[in-house]
């Protein structure tokens, strides 16, 4: 590892703490760390607008009023705002790796009867990914129920959130598992067709399951990106927990509503990360183990 | 005359493998140029010849992995490449072992060996597992059953591969230069486990650049060169007398590489 000029790179630190015990190293890296930190609270505390952004963004009081909620007041909690995000982004995540895998293996099919759905797989990811999410929900949030189709115009403005971000994130996530897809060798379709595995057989027990440990990296950003995109079905009206903070500072004038959700979000998507490393050193230590 | 027909009608009748003007194509290029090659049962049948001069492909071919041009392959009689034909039923008869191993490498050696048996044959995990046990103790390799594939030695890959492919109990194995990735204090162990299957019967199509091993234990050694088959016969003539022009020349490289 090239030794870190700036903020150190983490696992670098990680690994020489759990290493042969560079001492030296860890000195170096743990004082540029304390330094950088240093200087940039310093910029902070010291501009000239400083007591006005920690009033705005950074007042405790405010903070903590906008996390539990005050209705009689006129605003939400923000921490119970998030549970609305939290079932948001389960939801949709589980309807698009399905729809995404879907997607994906129509579009990586040969066969030329299957030609009309790969055009309109294609077509599908071209007009999901090109359209803004933004739009999306707009058209979705509002045109569904405007056409006012017995069944599905009076649902719940989270619903169509979860609709709008299942189309356009269903595209983004089918193109990883295509390369995903693309990235096991040819030569194992080849051993697995030898063997008299069937197409579809080779591909559930011999190519996914390796296209699945390659795509599990960006699948997370993928899904990190989304667990924040919740954020955007507020639009609609739904208080989920970036709505909550607009009510709060829309009440109150105050703003650390939004570092509140900040926060929130940070708070769910770290331990994702957190355990997505876990998952692909588990599998590391497995397969070189050796053992089942 | 007549009696030279019906004994090569008889001959044609019993073989494993037949195959007829088999043509191959990759873009302009013809890397099979009118293949005409019948292996018997029990038989071994060695294809030598520089690397591109279409064993591979003929191997691919024979096990349905290449589409083909023109021609036609029969195996124990019955045309395989003909329309309408079950390619997943025909290569369960048909094994094949390829030169990088190509082995599963998310499962462990047991599941490689038993995955086919179990989704392919319908044979139930305790039935699939008797039967990888019963090759791996055969092979040397019944330590390594639940080893993951990248633990494995590159001659201990390859005989799981073989492993595998037999575990299916195929009619006929295709062997695509299996040596040819192996370091070469590794490759013994390997052709030993081939040699053993000579012994047991196995009828084998062998693609090799082990010009030693194939004229230990081949019962016919055919030479390819630009796609074609230009002289076959029983090791000890192809390998003493070479009567093409071709085939003396590919010898005798080989022998001034000091490779026989």
């Amino acid at each position: 590892m090239a030794e870190a000029p700036g903020l150190p790179d983490l696992s670098a630190r990680r690994s020489r703490l759990l290493g042969t015990g560079d001492r030296r190293g860890l000195i170096l890296s743990t004082t540029s760390t304390v330094v950088v930190l240093a200087v940039l609270a310093a910029i902070f505390l010291l501009a000239p607008g400083s007591r006005a952004v920690r009033t705005t963004f950074f007042n405790p009081t405010d903070m903590w009023r906008a996390l539990v909620g005050d209705p009689r007041a006129g605003y939400y909690s923000v921490g119970e705002a998030l549970w609305l995000n939290i079932r948001m982004f389960v939801i949709a995540e589980v309807l698009i790796l399905a729809l995404a895998l879907v997607v994906a293996v129509v579009r990586q099919s040969t066969g030329p009867v299957l030609l009309p759905l790969r055009v309109v797989g294609t077509i599908y990811v071209d007009v999901a990914r090109g359209v803004p999410l933004i739009l999306v929900i707009f058209a979705i949030g509002f045109g569904v129920p405007a056409l006012q189709l017995r069944g599905v115009s009076s649902e719940s403005a989270a619903v169509y959130g979860v609709a709008a971000l299942v189309f356009s994130y269903s595209a983004y996530v089918s193109e990883v598992y295509r390369a995903g897809l693309n990235s096991v060798h040819r030569s194992q379709v080849a051993a697995a067709r030898s063997l008299g595995l069937s197409g579809s057989a080779s591909m559930r027990y011999v190519i996914l399951p390796q296209a699945i440990r390659t795509i599990i990296p960006p699948l997370l950003n993928d899904f990190i990106s989304l667990q924040k995109d919740t954020a955007l079905v507020g639009l609609l009206g739904s208080i989920e927990a970036n709505k909550a903070a607009e009510l709060y500072s829309d009440t109150t004038f105050n703003y650390s509503s939004y570092t509140v959700a900040a926060i929130l979000f940070l708070l769910l998507t770290i331990p994702l990360a957190r355990f997505t490393d876990h998952l692909i050193a588990r599998d590391q230590a497995r397969r070189l183990a050796g053992a089942r | 005359m007549g009696t030279a027909m019906d004994e090569a009608e008889v001959a044609e009748a019993a073989a494993a493998l037949r195959i007829e003007e088999l043509r191959k194509s990759y873009g302009a290029e013809e890397v099979l140029r009118g293949i005409d090659l019948a292996v018997a049962s029990h038989e071994v049948v060695c294809l030598i010849g520089a690397s591109g001069s279409g064993k591979s492909t003929l191997l691919r071919c024979v096990n349905l992995l290449e589409r083909i041009d023109s021609g036609s392959i029969w195996l124990d009689g019955q045309l395989i490449t003909g329309p309408g034909v079950d390619q997943n039923l025909v290569r369960r008869h048909i094994g094949i072992v390829f030169q990088s191993f190509n082995l599963f490498p998310h499962m462990t050696v047991e599941r490689n060996v038993t995955l086919a048996p179990m989704k392919v044959l319908g044979l139930s995990r305790a039935e699939a597992s008797e039967r990888a046990a019963e090759l791996l103790d055969r092979f040397g390799l019944g330590e390594k059953r639940s080893d993951y594939p990248d633990r494995l030695s590159g001659g201990q890959q390859q005989r799981v591969a073989i492993v595998r492919a037999l575990a299916m109990r195929p009619r006929l194995m295709l062997l695509d230069e299996v040596t040819s990735a192996l370091d070469p204090e590794l490759v013994a162990d390997v052709l030993d486990v081939i040699r053993e299957l000579a012994r047991s019967g196995m009828t084998m199509l062998i693609a090799t650049h082990e010009m030693g091993f194939a004229r230990d234990i081949a019962s016919r050694v055919c030479f390819l060169a630009d796609g074609q088959i230009v002289e076959q016969g029983p090791p000890a003539a192809l390998f003493g007398q070479p009567s093409d022009e071709r085939t003396q020349r590919f010898l005798r490289r080989i022998v001034d590489a000091g490779r026989l």
